[in-house]
């Protein structure tokens, strides 16, 4: 039954891929046709994942697959546009915007960034900058991914992002990921950012629905990234992810990080969008490198929430600290799927990793499974992971101070967010989440100035 | 102020008060005492309204309010507050924050307006000093970190605040050292007045030195089993509480 559902879609994406070979054969350099060629090759032996695939076992995708899609966004611009950036912009944060509407760089739309630290532009007008030859496609094992395999055969553009080494961005960017369809799409948006060395940098993405347009169509997004953070650099880089319940999120982040860089990710994820996947994979394949990911997810309706991270710790004298919350309202499911992998080479590696959850209803779902997997001896590692209800006695100390049960409930949720919320390090970011909390939440209020 | 009619009530199937029944008007300071187990915290949490006690007979009323009919929060609304024997703490609550919430929302329920920022951090400062509470509390969770005194301290400083009709407060003195004992008796003398009422729950005579109850009361097996004045706390500090079993008891076989 699953399979025969899947394969309309599978079936259309491999005529695709057989029609775009012949059509743009002699347009992309010989490497990068090899490389969709052997990516494509996978997709079609692996196809869509199952349950039966361990790293998809809690999710059944067929649902979110299922029915006629279009595999090509169309050109024409579709209403709704500016309320969708005013509605992801944030306030008080002063940074250079960059739009992306289903996956395509709209350098109208977006700002400039003076000088020639930082380098925007398509993916596919950047395929013969030395930065994409070297890095592009490099780092993700598409074996293991179906959806970056399948990313990686079809993808038709994306972002490009370079930064000069050495280069201080006296600005965050802020990516605002647009989708919007007035059919059922399929989209396979695909980035590189290529951070060099002592650079330093905050990128914030931004992931919205255009309202209104998604109220009949399916949209599915199969969106990769791939970031290389030089020697000595700093990215410090946000996702916040909302959108439509007709709208699925298949995200694949991968990071590669130097020696002595320093990766911090910061991951919200609200109410909203029907299902949100994200692998967000982490290799440490230096000495002294820092890595910290944040993720704070709000879950609510009948969302499904799936967090998989990879930290691999590759070689000596490295630290990596992992935090992920869940506020479970409803009947929202959440994963949170955990792999701390320490090598062979990787002594003296200080790896932390911890994933508690706040249920809100009877009725939600928590999946968690944090997992450590250590080849070297000389480690310090822990993992841990809970799941839980209202502190009653807390919860009892508040009201008995007049505060109302709501009230009382979402200042014990933020209480429970903000392990994570106060290591936002932008003031504006920060309270932008809070503000999302609250509004995923409900309407309750907080009296917080 | 407060009428407490043959009130019973029991946790987990398990009866703890057996008929209390107790009358405190304004202006008067009450002492409850009592053996370990006799009912003392269990009196104050089902007044402040805590679930995980059941009542199953009784009435309470608070200036013609029946207030088993209202929720902890209404009751706190409606001028009760009781200061806990065990203050909860809650990390990334902040203690201003949850200060001001509280106090909104009982003068939204009282239909007053909000509180102007610079009124009531006035307030605080004015506050801390009564309670001699210089802990720094705007960037620290509520009671995160305090110690058992500071805790303590903290809800002598809330009910300043909060201003109740009537505080409770249970067992406040425990663990405390004599110059803390000292300084949450001089806040709670300073703050008793001709508009309100304390009921003290303790273990010890020794905080009643500090601050002189009209009345004392024995509370033993979920009972009021004596009422006397001040010279009552003396008695049983000097005798412990074994006379007044055996009296109990002579009563019930008469």
């Amino acid at each position: 039954m699953i399979t025969q559902i899947t394969n309309s879609l599978y079936d259309q994406l491999i005529a695709d891929f057989e029609l775009k070979s012949i059509l743009s054969a002699s347009s992309e350099p010989a490497r990068l046709q090899q490389l969709r060629a052997t990516a494509f090759e996978q997709f079609r032996l692996n196809g869509f994942p199952t349950t039966k695939v361990e790293d998809w076992k809690y999710i059944n995708l067929a649902p979110f697959l299922k029915g006629e899609f279009n595999t090509e966004p169309t050109d024409e611009p579709l209403p709704g546009l500016d309320e969708a950036i005013a509605k992801a912009t944030i306030p008080k944060l002063d940074c250079y915007q960059v739009i992306m509407v289903n996956g395509q760089y709209q350098a109208e739309l977006s700002h400039i960034v003076p000088g020639e630290a930082i380098h925007i532009s398509t993916l596919s007008s950047a395929i013969n900058q030395p930065a994409f030859q070297s890095h592009f496609g490099k780092y993700i094992d598409l074996d293991k991914n179906h959806f970056a395999a399948l990313n990686t055969a079809l993808y038709r553009d994306g972002l490009f992002i370079e930064m000069a080494a050495k280069a201080i961005a006296d600005k965050p960017l802020h990516i605002i990921h647009i989708t919007t369809a007035d059919s059922n799409l399929f989209l396979q948006p695909r980035h590189l950012f290529v951070i060099g060395a002592h650079a330093e940098i905050s990128i914030i993405e931004s992931f919205v629905s255009v309202d209104g347009n998604n109220d009949v169509a399916k949209l599915v997004v199969n969106n990769v990234s791939e970031i290389v953070v030089g020697e000595q650099a700093q990215l410090k880089h946000y996702y916040i992810q909302t959108g439509h319940p007709n709208t699925s999120y298949i995200h694949h982040t991968q990071i590669e990080q130097k020696s002595s860089s320093g990766y911090n990710n910061y991951k919200a994820s609200f109410p909203g969008t029907g299902l949100l996947r994200n692998n967000l994979n982490v290799s440490l394949n230096g000495e002294n490198i820092e890595s910290h990911l944040y993720g704070i997810y709000l879950a609510g309706g009948r969302q499904l929430v799936d967090n998989h991270t990879i930290v691999d710790h590759l070689k000596p004298h490295c630290y990596s600290n992992e935090l992920y919350k869940g506020v479970m309202k409803d009947e929202a499911i959440a994963v949170f799927n955990g792999k701390v992998l320490v090598r062979k080479d990787a002594q003296k590696t200080n790896a932390f990793q911890k994933n508690n959850n706040l249920m809100l209803s009877k009725t939600a779902v928590v999946d968690s499974k944090p997992q450590l997997e250590i080849f070297a001896d000389d480690v310090k590692c822990s993992h841990g992971s809970t799941i839980g209800q209202f502190n009653e006695d807390a919860l009892f100390y508040l009201k008995a101070r007049g505060i109302g049960e709501d009230k009382a409930k979402a200042l014990l949720i933020h209480a429970f967010a903000y392990d994570v919320t106060e290591k936002v390090p932008l003031p504006a970011v920060q309270a932008y989440i809070n503000h999302l909390i609250e509004e995923g939440l409900g309407g309750s209020v907080m009296s917080d100035e | 102020m407060l009428i407490i009619k043959n009130l019973r009530a029991s946790v987990e199937g398990k009866e703890i008060l057996k008929g209390v029944n107790l009358e405190v008007k304004t202006g008067e300071i009450h002492a409850i005492m009592g053996p370990n187990g006799s009912g003392k915290s269990t009196l104050a949490s089902v007044l402040a309204g805590n679930n995980n006690y059941e009542v199953t007979a009784g009435e309470v009323w608070l200036d013609g309010k029946d207030l088993l009919e209202l929720s902890p929060e209404d009751r706190a609304r409606e001028g009760v507050f009781l200061a806990f024997q065990y203050p909860v703490e809650i990390p990334g609550v902040s203690n201003i924050n949850f200060l001001r919430t509280a106090m909104n929302e009982i003068r939204a329920y009282r239909n007053l307006p909000v509180l102007e920022a610079k009124e009531f951090l006035k307030m605080v400062k004015e506050k801390q000093k009564l309670v001699e509470f210089d802990a720094a509390l705007t960037n620290r969770s509520l009671n995160e970190g305090f110690s058992g005194g500071e805790k303590k301290r903290n809800e002598i400083f809330q009910l300043a605040m909060l201003d109740p009709k009537l505080a409770i407060l249970d067992e406040t003195d425990s663990g405390l050292d004599i110059d803390a004992l000292r300084i949450v008796s001089k806040g709670v003398n300073t703050l008793r007045s001709e508009k309100n009422a304390f009921v003290l729950i303790t273990h010890y005579q020794r905080l009643l030195d500090y601050i002189v109850p009209d009345f004392v009361h024995v509370l033993y097996n979920g009972q009021i089993a004596k009422t006397g004045s001040k010279e009552l706390a003396l008695e049983l500090e000097e005798k412990g509480y074994d006379w007044l079993k055996e009296e109990v008891k002579e009563k019930e076989l008469a």
